[in-house]
């Protein structure tokens, strides 16, 4: 190993303990931005994603950029953290005008990035971890490593092993050692995306905690988010960004003077402009998120029920174990739960596509596990997939097509196997209109839809044609808040009017507490808990999400 | 107040349709502007770089390309020439458009097009011999579908079952098809009159019948129709689409509820079969025999071929077209120019590389390839931008 270990290590633990010095700094006399950036513009076919940005990003503070899915805030963060180039503007670090041509470049300017989805490699300890970008040498300096990951749990009061293989820590901790891997060679800013999106509410409770800490250290913290209430909670200064352009930013000389609801009336009304009165329902506005009351009255009338369902875990994936659930006529149903604790397996193992290795589906008290996807499909089984490209729809075909793709050659589209342009067409322009998906026609190719589009066309096609009980996996993902609000809409009309029952997979809590009658609680393949909703579960349903008093 | 509300929806469903209809008449035209210009660029950038060889070789290219086009399309003999030779071709192209459409590598092609004209080679003399010939030609025709057909069987249930990469498992077939029609041909089939391991031959007033003034044997006609039937079914019948959904998603057809295995083994199945009637045609219609070793390697050029035609079965016509035109005018202008054969080969190839480039600008400009999403996928090659 070469000696480049130790001097990384001064540096950080130099910069840490300047921290103090740089605050004094700050209060004493103007000191520059750690970053800035100027007029920065970044466009792609079609899109403006950024327009002429310019905004400044301080030590000691967290700067919250706040925007919905589309706003421009990914172009932003990967304009700094070296993945894409401006077209135009500029980049200033601690003054100087800077090109960021690569990552590795951005790490030596101090630029550390906390992508949203992991990026260790589950195989390597911690500290393997850390190391992974360090110097050409031939041995790891073990040592040198240990004292330097020591130091940085100190100051942060994390608790880290630093021989666990990084498969074994839970998201929230695989996080934290994001966060040290982002700091480990001097970083001076830290952007973190999305951080919460993975995390328990106990998991951000602590994330929040090592973001004041490292606010406190001096370093210039950018959180990315779409949530204005993490901007709320945790931003010195508050950005926002739409359609690609900043709206609103306000430093904390206004943030800390004004309330909270002036504040959030400022925020709102900067991110939705005109109309935003009616958004006042929304989650995302709302102060803090709690459950709601579950409906009385239902009736007792089990449409779906699982009964010690398990699913094989292929690669990568938790499986399914055992899972025993009922759906009842018109309820909400919700499976609450940390990504990739076995959702896509659940959802898939209803919808038909995946193969039991044990337990019995029934819909309606008739057996379906032997019966295909077609099959479940044309009982009223419906699955509105996550994956709305991948597999939730077909590019290539027109908008038309895709509305009828789970009815191939059946009538009144086919007749005799010949298609009937007429009726997919009649049939189409009906769905188009009453779901408001916005296309240029139904011959339009549905590869050019926008992602709210597209998922607008997937819920016409799984929520017409008579349907009795519908999987919805991460309905809202990625969509933007309009649609999501129309999304949510959908679903409790559907449920409340027709009483169609709703299995409402999401990652989001927000959502299922905002919907559901009842939450499961998915938690490595396994149902941890079922809890009616009501105000203030939400912490009940958290330690669901960690696995419960089942313990690990 | 009923009529009201229907006419108010019916107007707003008129509009969006007015809109797709307007929409898609401006986009379709250029699109079809691009279709064209993909099919005929590399065609023509192939012809330019090999003037320029020509050039460096010392010869002529505008007679080089003067004899190709006069002995291949304005000869009298040559053009129907050119036809007879468009009639396996067509039916192979058709096979592959099938087994593209649906995500499915059928590079054997030649195994199963050999194996089906050294068993017609075989059993045809005395089939024609004993029954009357429209009879033998139906017997020797589904023989060529089902033995074209069932050579596929290996490498569809593979990959329908098991996963199986068809490239390798389809092109492995076709070592062992080549071979296997040489075995037939040298052994059971070999005929005791001539001196080369060849078939007995089927004398020329036995071949399939010509079209009536002219050399072209009725393969041509059926060739067509196959064509179109082809482009009927991919276009406009659920089993056609269904190959195309598997195609373009494979995940989107499991997740519609297709039945991906069988779809897989009949599509597979139906290529093979289209390889094995284009041997039918060319071993009934042209040669009456089949010599050992005999392979005119139809396979490599046609992929260029279909997907200049972006797997549109009518475009394919055309192009097969100039093809058979090159290949037909090419022997004789090669022959003129004193140039081995082998020059019309690297004129493919030079198509193929311009085809490559053409695509590659595709995908930069956004644009539609050559390739479907699905396809690219399964060939590994810029499918994480979709």
């Amino acid at each position: 190993m070469t000696n480049g270990t130790p001097t990384h290590i001064e540096t950080m633990t130099s910069d840490l303990l300047q921290a103090d010095g740089v605050r004094a700094g700050a209060t004493a006399g103007p000191i520059g931005p750690a970053v800035e950036v100027r007029e920065v513009s970044k466009a792609f076919p079609g899109v403006v994603a950024n327009d002429r940005v310019s905004l400044a990003f301080h030590h000691g503070e967290v700067h919250c950029v706040l925007g919905e899915n589309g706003a421009g805030k990914s172009t932003l963060m990967n304009i700094l953290s070296g993945m894409y180039k401006p077209d135009s503007g500029a980049v200033m670090v601690e003054g100087r005008e800077v090109t960021i041509d690569s990552p590795r470049r951005a790490i030596e300017l101090g630029i550390g990035t906390v992508y949203q989805h992991p990026t260790l490699i589950p195989v390597f300890t911690v500290l393997e971890n850390l190391m992974l970008g360090e110097g050409v040498g031939v041995r790891l300096d073990v040592e040198g490593g240990l004292r330097a990951l020591d130091r940085f749990a100190k100051t942060l009061g994390l608790e880290v092993d630093p021989h666990a293989p990084a498969s074994r820590l839970a998201l929230g901790q695989q996080q934290q050692i994001e966060i040290i891997k982002a700091l480990w060679s001097g970083s001076k800013v830290l952007i973190l995306d999305e951080p919460t999106s993975m995390l328990t509410p106990q998991g951000i409770e602590e994330l929040e905690k090592v973001i004041s800490q490292l606010r406190d250290e001096g370093l210039a913290v950018i959180f990315i988010t779409h949530k204005l209430h993490e901007a709320l909670d945790l931003g010195d200064t508050v950005s926002i960004l739409r359609g690609g352009r900043v709206v609103g930013s306000w430093g904390p000389d206004v943030v800390k003077t004004k309330s909270r609801s002036e504040m959030q009336a400022l925020i709102v009304g900067a991110m939705f402009g005109e109309g935003a009165g009616s958004l006042e329902d929304v989650a995302e506005v709302r102060d803090g998120v709690t459950g709601r009351a579950r409906r009385r009255g239902l009736p007792n009338e089990p449409v779906l029920e699982l009964v010690k369902v398990s699913v094989e875990a292929l690669r990568g994936e938790v499986g399914v174990h055992e899972v025993d659930l009922t759906l009842r006529r018109g309820e909400i149903l919700g499976v609450a739960g940390v990504d990739g604790n076995g959702q896509r397996e659940l959802a898939e193992v209803i919808a038909g596509q995946r193969s039991m290795v044990g337990g019995d589906i029934r819909l309606c008290g008739e057996s379906i596990a032997r019966a295909g996807v077609g099959r479940r499909q044309s009982l009223g089984l419906r699955y509105v997939t996550d994956d709305r490209i991948g597999e939730g729809t077909v590019g290539t075909l027109s908008v038309g097509l895709n509305l009828v793709l789970k009815r191939i050659g059946e009538e009144p589209f086919w007749r005799g196997g010949r298609i009937r342009e007429e009726a997919i067409d009649q049939a189409a322009c009906d769905l188009v209109e009453g779901f408001d998906i916005r296309t240029p026609g139904t011959e339009t190719r549905c590869g050019t839809l926008s992602g709210g589009n597209l998922q607008k066309v997937v819920l016409a096609r799984e929520l017409s044609f008579d349907p009795k009980v519908v999987v919805y996996n991460k309905p809202t993902y990625g969509l933007d808040l309009k649609t999501t609000l129309a999304v949510r809409d959908r679903i409790r009309d559907l449920a409340e009017s027709a009483g169609v029952a709703a299995l409402l997979i999401s990652t989001d809590l927000e959502e299922i507490l905002d919907l559901s009658d009842r939450i499961a609680v998915l938690f490595r393949g396994r149902i941890t808990g079922i809890v009616d909703n009501a105000p203030g579960v939400e912490r009940h349903v958290g330690e669901l999400m960690l696995g419960g008093d089942r313990g690990d | 107040m009923a009529t009201v509300v229907t006419d108010v929806v019916s107007t707003s469903r008129a509009v969006v349709r007015g809109a797709s209809a307007a929409k898609a008449g401006t986009s379709a035209r250029w699109a079809w502007l691009w279709s064209l210009g993909q099919a005929i660029g590399p065609i023509l950038l192939a012809l330019l770089v090999s003037a320029a060889l020509l050039l460096a070789l010392g010869k002529n290219p505008l007679t080089f390309y003067r004899d190709i086009v006069s002995q291949g399309l304005f000869n009298k003999g040559g053009i129907q020439d050119t036809a007879i030779r468009m009639a396996p071709l067509l039916l192979m192209a058709s096979g592959l458009i099938v087994a593209f459409r649906a995500n499915i590598w059928n590079i054997g092609g030649d195994g199963q097009f050999l194996l089906a004209a050294a068993l017609v080679a075989g059993a045809g003399p005395p089939l024609i011999g004993a029954l009357p010939n429209a009879l033998a030609f139906v017997i020797l025709c589904v023989t060529a579908v089902v033995v074209g057909g069932g050579w596929t069987v290996v490498p569809a249930y593979l990959k329908a079952r098991y996963g199986l990469n068809e490239i390798i498992t389809s092109l492995m077939m076709t070592f062992v098809g080549v071979n296997f029609a040489n075995l037939l041909i040298k052994g059971p089939f070999r005929s005791t009159t001539t001196q080369v391991p060849q078939t007995d031959v089927i004398p020329f007033k036995e071949l399939l019948p010509r079209i009536p003034g002219t050399r072209i044997h009725v393969g041509l006609v059926l060739a067509l129709i196959a064509v179109f039937a082809v482009h009927y079914v991919m276009t406009r019948t659920a089993f056609g689409l269904k190959l195309r959904v598997l195609g373009a998603n494979p995940r989107a057809a499991a997740h519609a509820g297709l039945s991906i295995p069988r779809l897989t083994i009949v599509g597979f199945m139906l290529s093979g079969a289209f390889m094995g009637l284009a041997a039918a045609v060319e071993v009934l219609g042209v040669w009456g025999y089949v010599r050992a070793d005999w392979n005119p390697n139809f396979g490599l050029p046609l992929f260029a071929l279909v997907f200049l035609a972006r797997l549109n079965a009518l475009a394919v016509i055309p192009l097969v077209g100039f093809y058979a035109v090159i290949s037909m005018g090419g022997h004789f202008a090669a022959r003129q120019a004193a140039l081995p054969d082998d020059f019309m080969l690297m004129i493919v190839g030079l198509i193929l590389l311009f085809m490559t480039l053409t695509e590659y600008l595709a995908g930069r400009s956004e644009r539609g390839g050559y390739l479907s999403a699905g396809l690219k996928k399964a060939l590994g090659k810029g499918g994480g931008d979709e």
